[in-house]
């Protein structure tokens, strides 16, 4: 098992490499660097730039080096937090980013939860009780949960919000809130407003889960080893979570390395929809306005989530299928 | 009805089924898969109940426990349980029926009053807890033992069914565990809590013969220590003869004889009992029909010999200073059909005889050796060393049967379409030719012309494998493989399509090589016989004298495991093991 682990480990390394390169890759695709574009915004700006002054920045930023020099000290950078300067807010990419990921983090960690809560019981029920009316409610709401594009959900709320109840359901903070330090009354306010965000980002994953779930239950409930069970006298509510469920979950382990890279990219268009403070809108605005350190932080920090994501989701696959380990 | 000896149950019975009824809900009401079954257990005695698929004979046995499938229901009957509380300080006896199948009462007497083990020792057993943790949950539902305890109980139980290191075992998981390792297990899980009833469905089908032998040798002694009853679902006459004090013949749901072992074999009453009797004791001796046919036909000259035929697998290649790591699936296998003859390649799971087979068609590549095929024209050619385009008429010549009927048809084809699609592929014949073919061919293998515009769900087991055979002689083939094409079904259609393949023999001028796990289908079918041990041959030679004067000592234990279907042979069996050195 620890010689498993290890070995995982041990192969996610070239993978990051490869996904770094690529990041680096893509920063520098588009024609010109930094400086020209600096130049380029100077002379919008109606202020020539001295060209000895171009050439010394270049200099200063090493914009000459060959790719390989410029690599190693971005991604040296990158590892110890510093992903370069974004143009467009003229503040460290860390910084930038670091404010808007602890409320990704704590949003997708809560819809995660959510998600998980609401779709495993359902999914449970569903199976078990198939074909009954039950199980015909939960598929339909299932199937308009599926069905419904969650901005389309976000934008309804917001209206019944606004015209039904009189208050603003975008944004994580209350005014208040948005600048002041962290307190318990602050974290309150954010638990409130993390409800109705939480639900529409959750609604259509809920509703794919409780399919999912229901399917792989009712293939377990086939298995022989459920009439074993019950053969030995085991009652019927502890037989179907020791045995099927626990079966039936196997999928839904190596879903979570997905859930990951859904922190920064999962929510986008519902977080520019409700104005949330998170990482989303953030990398939406980078890549549009070709803010590239910034933009390559985020393609950076994606990868590096995939990874680990698939890197969790594999070992803890291993600790509860001991089948894998063998393999 | 035979009447049964009473003086042979010295016991009052222990569990008895009193004119059971379970019926399944289908769209034209109510289908009774047991219809007035009534059987008595009674403690150190086994009841086997035998019958063909569908009879209803599991439903039945499940039925006792209230833990049949959903649309099924039990709809009459009483089940009694006599059970006594030690001492003779008095018993009490339990109508079963009319408990909630989900409630208390009937939860505390599975598992400890009535255990039951089953066919699947794969997947019967949880793949992700451990063999201990499954046996040990019976004793902490049933005698209140703590995790601890039950591990520890879990250990005895291992080493009582002779499981070798059981302290290592019950760590660990079912897949690390060989089939017959697993099914020890499911009776060492079944026995925990010292049941007065074993229910055993089919507990030894899907094992080898050999392991077979042993699972059984192992309940009749544990019966005897715990002086239980079982009851013993089988479809196998054999087993029967090897394992049975009583006897219950079901079919269409119905008890159609019941009486103890000796009288039901030396005088079966009903007419179903004797065919089953006819199919299992056939199978003990060469065909009739193909003596007399080698009678009027001799063997011709050899058409398919494989010489010093090896098949490796490389499990994972060589690289930078290591060697490849490589299974040997056949090795140096020599084999010579004549033309006309049949040969049986006979082996456990896993002996490579299905492997070898493939590489003679050249389906698989081939390691090293030849595969010498003689065409019509007596022209010899080597077909390892062939490609594909090459192969295409040899492959013309050489057709295959599979041995799942259900797997081996595309559900979404027609049979006509099913059956003109080797016909296709080599380009035979017009379209109208085609058709024509098609019904000439379902005539010959027995099924109706009306069978062409049907999809393969509308045919039964026996029908579709008709179909498969009709598929493999379209092309007008000489050689058919057969791996294992009569395994997956019931005993009397067994011989039926081995019968038929006989008659096409004789009028096409087919070679047949037959794969099979069952020395008794080889030995009816086939003139010569192969017999297969982690792939390689062990002995070669006739059929009967292999079977009557085997040579090699795997051979002898091979045959000393197959059960004889007379129960009278019993005590004067011997088996052997065959230790490899």
């Amino acid at each position: 098992m620890l010689g498993y682990i290890v070995r995982r480990i041990i192969w996610s390394i070239p993978f990051f490499f490869a996904a770094s390169v690529l990041a680096y890759i893509i920063i520098q695709a588009p024609p010109g660097d930094y400086v020209t574009s600096l130049a380029a915004r100077m002379v919008s700006e109606g202020n020539d730039m001295d060209p000895s002054r171009i050439e010394a920045l270049r200099i200063r930023f090493g914009l000459d080096d060959p790719h390989p020099v410029q690599y190693f000290r971005w991604i040296t950078g990158a590892i110890q937090g510093d992903f370069g300067q974004s143009y467009e807010w003229d503040r460290p990419v860390s910084e930038l980013i670091g404010q808007r990921m602890a409320l990704s983090v704590i949003l997708a960690f809560s819809t995660m939860l959510f998600t998980w809560a609401v779709a495993l019981p359902f999914g449970i029920f569903s199976a078990v009780r198939k074909y009954t009316m039950g199980d015909y409610i939960i598929t339909f709401i299932g199937f308009i949960g599926l069905a419904t594009p969650n901005f389309l959900i976000a934008l309804v709320l917001m209206y019944i919000g606004v015209v039904h109840f009189g208050s603003d359901v975008t944004g994580l903070f209350s005014s208040e809130y948005v600048n002041a330090d962290w307190s318990f009354a602050k974290m309150l306010d954010l638990l409130k407003h993390m409800i109705i965000p939480v639900v529409i980002i959750g609604t259509s994953s809920t509703a794919s889960l409780i399919r999912i779930m229901r399917a792989n239950l009712l293939d377990e409930l086939q298995k022989p080893y459920v009439v074993t069970a019950r053969a030995k006298g085991l009652s019927e509510t502890k037989l179907l979570l020791k045995y099927p469920v626990r079966l039936a979950l196997n999928p839904f382990v190596s879903t979570l390395g997905w859930a990951f890279p859904q922190i920064i990219s999962g929510s986008t268009i519902v977080a520019v929809v409700l104005s949330l403070p998170t990482a989303d809108p953030l990398m939406l605005d980078a890549l549009l306005t070709q803010d590239m350190y910034l933009a390559g932080a985020f393609i950076l920090l994606l990868s590096a989530l995939s990874i680990v994501g698939m890197l969790v989701s594999d070992i803890l696959l291993a600790l509860v299928d001991p089948r894998i380990r063998y393999r | 009805m035979s009447q049964m000896s009473s003086t042979q149950h010295t016991q009052p019975p222990i569990l008895e089924v009193k004119n059971l009824e379970t019926s399944f809900k289908t769209r034209h009401g109510w289908f009774k898969a047991v219809d007035d079954v009534s059987i008595s257990l009674y403690p150190g005695r086994t009841l086997c109940v035998v019958g063909e698929s569908g009879s209803g004979k599991s439903v039945m046995s499940r039925s006792i426990l209230q833990i049949v499938d959903a649309p099924g229901k039990i709809t009459g009957g009483e089940i009694l349980l006599h059970t006594d509380f030690g001492d003779g300080a008095g018993h009490s006896t339990v109508n079963m029926i009319g408990m909630d199948p989900r409630g208390k009462q009937v939860r505390a007497i599975r598992g400890d009053d009535i255990a039951m083990i089953f066919q699947e020792p794969m997947s019967s057993l949880s793949p992700v807890h451990r063999i201990g943790d499954q046996i040990g949950e019976t004793l902490r539902i049933h005698m209140g033992m703590s995790k601890k305890e039950a591990i520890a109980r879990s250990v005895e139980l291992l080493r009582m069914v002779e499981i070798p290191n059981p302290e290592e075992a019950v760590k660990r998981y079912p897949y690390e565990f060989s089939g017959g390792m697993r099914q020890r297990a499911m009776i060492a899980m079944a026995l925990s809590c010292n049941p007065k009833v074993l229910i055993a469905d089919e507990p030894t089908t899907a094992l080898d013969v050999t392991i077979q032998a042993e699972i059984l040798e192992l309940m009749r002694s544990l019966q005897k220590a715990h002086n239980m009853a079982i009851l013993f679902i089988t479809h196998d006459m054999g087993v029967v003869a090897e394992i049975a004090d009583d006897v219950a013949v079901m079919r269409h749901g119905k008890v159609v004889e019941k009486g103890d072992v000796y009288s039901v074999f030396a005088s079966p009453q009903h007419d179903y009992t004797k065919s089953l009797l006819h199919a299992a004791t056939q199978c003990e001796g060469p065909s009739d029909r193909r003596l007399a046919m080698r009678e009027r036909r001799p063997l011709g000259d050899p058409i398919l010999e494989a010489v010093a035929l090896r098949k490796e697998y490389v499990i994972t290649p060589a690289g930078f200073r290591r060697e490849a790591k490589t299974l040997l699936a056949v090795k140096d296998a020599n084999l010579q059909l004549r033309d006309g003859e049949n040969i049986g390649i006979v082996g456990e799971s896993g002996s490579g005889k299905t492997t070898l087979a493939r590489c003679i068609q050249r389906i698989h590549s081939v390691s090293s050796g030849a595969v010498l095929y003689t065409d019509r024209q007596g022209n010899t050619r080597d077909l390892a060393p062939l490609t594909k385009p090459d192969l295409k008429e040899p492959w013309r010549d050489m057709r295959i049967i599979f041995q799942d009927p259900f797997g081996s048809l595309n559900p979404r084809m027609t049979v006509g379409q099913i059956i003109a699609e080797p016909l296709m592929n080599h380009g035979l014949g017009t379209p109208v030719e085609q058709r024509a073919r098609v019904a000439e061919l379902l005539d010959l293998v027995g099924l109706p012309g009306s069978a062409a515009e049907r999809y393969p769900h509308a045919f039964s087991g026996g029908q579709r494998q008709r179909i498969s055979i009709a598929r493999a002689i379209a092309p007008n083939p000489r050689i058919i493989i057969a791996d294992e094409a009569t395994s997956a079904l019931d005993v009397s259609l067994r011989t039926q399509i081995m019968d038929l393949l006989l008659e096409l023999q004789e009028k096409l001028g087919l070679s047949y090589l037959f794969i099979s796990h069952d020395v008794g289908l080889v030995r009816y079918f086939c003139d010569r016989v192969v017999v297969m041990y982690k792939g390689q041959i062990m002995e070669e030679g006739e059929t009967e004298d292999v079977c009557t004067n085997p040579q090699h000592p795997y051979t002898q234990s091979l045959l000393s495991a197959v059960p004889i279907a007379d129960p009278t042979m019993r005590a004067s069996k011997t088996r052997t093991r065959y230790v490899e050195g």
